[in-house]
């Protein structure tokens, strides 16, 4: 077990690497030099240009410039916003809560509603329920989910008034963020009806954006229910007499369990790409919706910090899941 | 003397030659009812693409301004001049739609043909060679993996500048990993045949090993990736001409019109909800469509 972690970590240094050339490169290859993108549309002097590309080192070589980007991104300094004027990380770092809380909640739906449908449709197999549940999870993985969130504002907002429009809360409340988790904060606040505003902002958000979670997950545990079913493990167990619970339970969930936590664990990468415009759609104060307003207010200092935030934290997450999937699946660490 | 009894039932009658596994194929596509409507759909789609002009009742940037925002036909205030509405400035619904199809379809074409042919190559190369060539592709493609797709598309267009061409570079780049990873896997199953042994025993040159020896035999897991990304394609160009970064107004791209319409929502249910169900069913099908072409090229996972 050890060496797959080290095998793992081994592959994940040149990604990290990667990922910092990535976001290093970004901000030089915008039309203008970065001093330019910095200045944003007012401009400046010659001299004062010369003078602040001196400030950040753009006149040293490029693979120093480099270095000291690598330095200072060890050290937590990602630069500063050109519109907040505050370090991009601690930008960063006041928003993440948000999308966090947001993808939990979404990715907690899509697995209360996606397991168990893809097992009930994999065990009825055939059956009207196996269709209509599986033509569903064929639309939801279809869906634009931009224009989902639209429908459900119309449907749950507009017509019905069930839950507001936008925002994590109503404007009513206010206290200071502890956990930066709105649930859990509104709950500590002791404010009458604040935790129940944090949820009525949070449910409609949280299912458009569990959408295609839930439908990979139904259709992913569907067939790999039906995998393990065939096997001649599970044709002893029904010949010798188990009960049908004790075989779908004990025999075929276990093993069909192992491909659908990695399919779970894949989901993050889909979450941050759904929060984008999950996040936009209903005014959520996420990383989604900050780095789609940093670029459109060409605040490039803090796209390249999101950029580089976001896919260290895809990353290591990945490295999570594949590590739990060795634990859960011994045939995987002893393979090359 | 006894004599040799040739029963022509025993022998194998199975016909060979392409038009056969063709009809070998079709017989396994036919049978799920749900890629045949995605097929028909997906042809509905093409035709009214390729006909646009001639079917449309209107121009579809032209505004008729004494007709703004009048609903569908169907619903009080609407005509049958404009039979699903017209929009804010009074350019009809239907005409519009009608033209978006060409661009989704332009879309989801010039992706995949970037992605698939670039990607390839570099998935032939990597597990063709091994060694380092296949090391630097692969840290490369996990690279690209590691962005969140539309977050990476976002950015490539803020480098590049809003425009539909720049969108699908953008889609093109971040569905490259995914051609890239599956030809390697494929290539390194297929190299450890005997045909391809033989032929490197004869002497066969590498590129015609690579090419026309291991390539063919690789192609079904790839086509049905080809239909699943012409799928995404879509939507991601969608996504991104909603967040004001794929195709510019006033061009009728689906996801350009939702962004349009946004403010309208619960004025106007029909400005929003048409071109989603446009880009809705056009993806529904093509996705109904690859899971039956991976259901025909792979009938034994059909039938466990």
């Amino acid at each position: 077990m050890i060496s797959y972690i080290l095998r793992k970590l081994a592959i994940l240094v040149p990604t990290f690497f990667g990922v910092t050339l990535v976001a290093f490169v970004f901000i030089r290859l915008l039309p203008g030099d970065p001093v330019m993108v910095m200045a944003g549309e007012r401009g400046m002097t010659e001299e004062r240009h010369a003078e602040m590309m001196k400030l950040y080192g753009f006149d040293k070589p490029v693979l120093e410039q480099y270095l000291i980007y690598i330095k200072d991104v060890l050290q937590g300094d990602l630069g500063k916003s050109i519109v907040t004027k505050k370090p991009v990380f601690e930008d960063f770092m006041s928003l993440f809560p948000a999308t966090v809380e947001l993808s939990l909640v979404a990715i907690t739906i899509a697995i209360l509603v996606g397991l168990p449908v893809g097992m009930i449709a994999a065990v009825k197999r055939g059956t009207p329920f196996d269709h209509v549940s599986m033509t569903a999870a064929l639309t939801g993985y279809s869906m634009p989910i931009f224009w989902w969130g639209l429908l459900c504002i119309i449907f749950f907002s507009g017509i019905l008034r069930w839950t507001p429009v936008s925002g994590r809360i109503s404007l009513l409340f206010f206290f200071e963020p502890v956990t930066g988790f709105m649930l859990i904060d509104s709950w500590l606040s002791g404010e009458e009806g604040a935790f129940a505003s944090a949820v009525s902002h949070l449910i409609l958000p949280s299912i458009v954006l569990g959408t295609i979670p839930m439908a990979i997950i139904a259709r992913q545990t569907r067939s790999a229910m039906l995998e393990v079913l065939g096997e001649d493990y599970v044709r002893t167990a029904r010949a010798k007499g188990l009960a049908p619970r004790r075989v779908i339970g004990l025999h075929t969930l276990r093993n069909a369990l192992i491909p659908v936590v990695t399919i779970i664990g894949l989901q993050v990468g889909v979450l941050f790409a759904g929060a984008i415009l999950t996040e936009t759609i209903f005014s959520w104060p996420g990383i989604g919706k900050w780095m789609v307003d940093s670029i459109s207010r060409r605040d490039y200092p803090s796209v390249q910090g999101g950029l580089l935030m976001i896919a260290s934290f895809v990353v290591v997450v990945n490295l999570f899941v594949d590590l739990l999937y060795g634990l859960i699946n011994p045939q995987i660490r002893h393979t090359k | 003397m006894s004599e040799v009894i040739v029963d022509n039932n025993i022998l194998d009658q199975r016909k060979t030659g392409r038009k056969a596994l063709f009809l070998e194929f079709w017989s396994y596509f036919r049978e799920n009812r749900g890629a045949v409507i995605g097929l028909a759909f997906f042809i509905f789609i093409v035709l009214v693409a390729i006909l646009a002009d001639i079917i449309a009742p209107h121009l579809p940037n032209h505004q008729y301004r004494d007709a703004m925002l009048q609903p569908p036909f169907f619903q009080e205030g609407g005509s049958t001049k404009f039979l699903l509405g017209t929009d804010a400035i009074g350019r009809d619904m239907l005409s519009r739609l009608i033209h978006g199809a060409r661009f989704s379809l332009f879309v989801g074409c010039i992706v995949v043909s970037l992605s698939l042919v670039v990607g390839v190559i570099l998935g032939l190369a990597a597990g063709f060679f091994r060694g380092k060539t296949d090391a630097i592709i692969m840290r490369v493609m996990d690279v690209v993996l590691a962005f969140p797709s539309l977050l990476l598309a976002l950015v490539l267009v803020a480098i590049l500048g809003p425009s539909l061409t720049n969108a699908m570079i953008a889609i093109a780049v971040i569905q490259l990993p995914h051609y890239v990873r599956l030809t390697r896997a494929s290539v390194m199953s297929v190299l450890t045949k005997d045909y391809v042994t033989a032929a490197r025993v004869i002497g066969v040159r590498k590129v015609r090993l690579m090419f026309v020896t291991i390539l063919p035999n690789c192609l079904a897991p790839l086509i049905v990736q080809a239909a699943l990304s012409f799928s995404t394609a879509i939507l991601d160009a969608a996504a991104l001409g909603f967040l004001g970064l794929g195709a510019q107004p006033p061009t009728p791209e689906w996801g350009t019109m939702l962004a349009e319409a946004r403010e309208f929502i619960l004025r106007a249910w029909w400005v929003v909800t048409f071109p989603g169900v446009a880009i809705l069913l056009t993806v529904l099908a093509i996705n109904l469509m690859g899971d039956g072409l991976r259901d025909a090229f792979d009938p034994k996972l059909k039938r466990s």
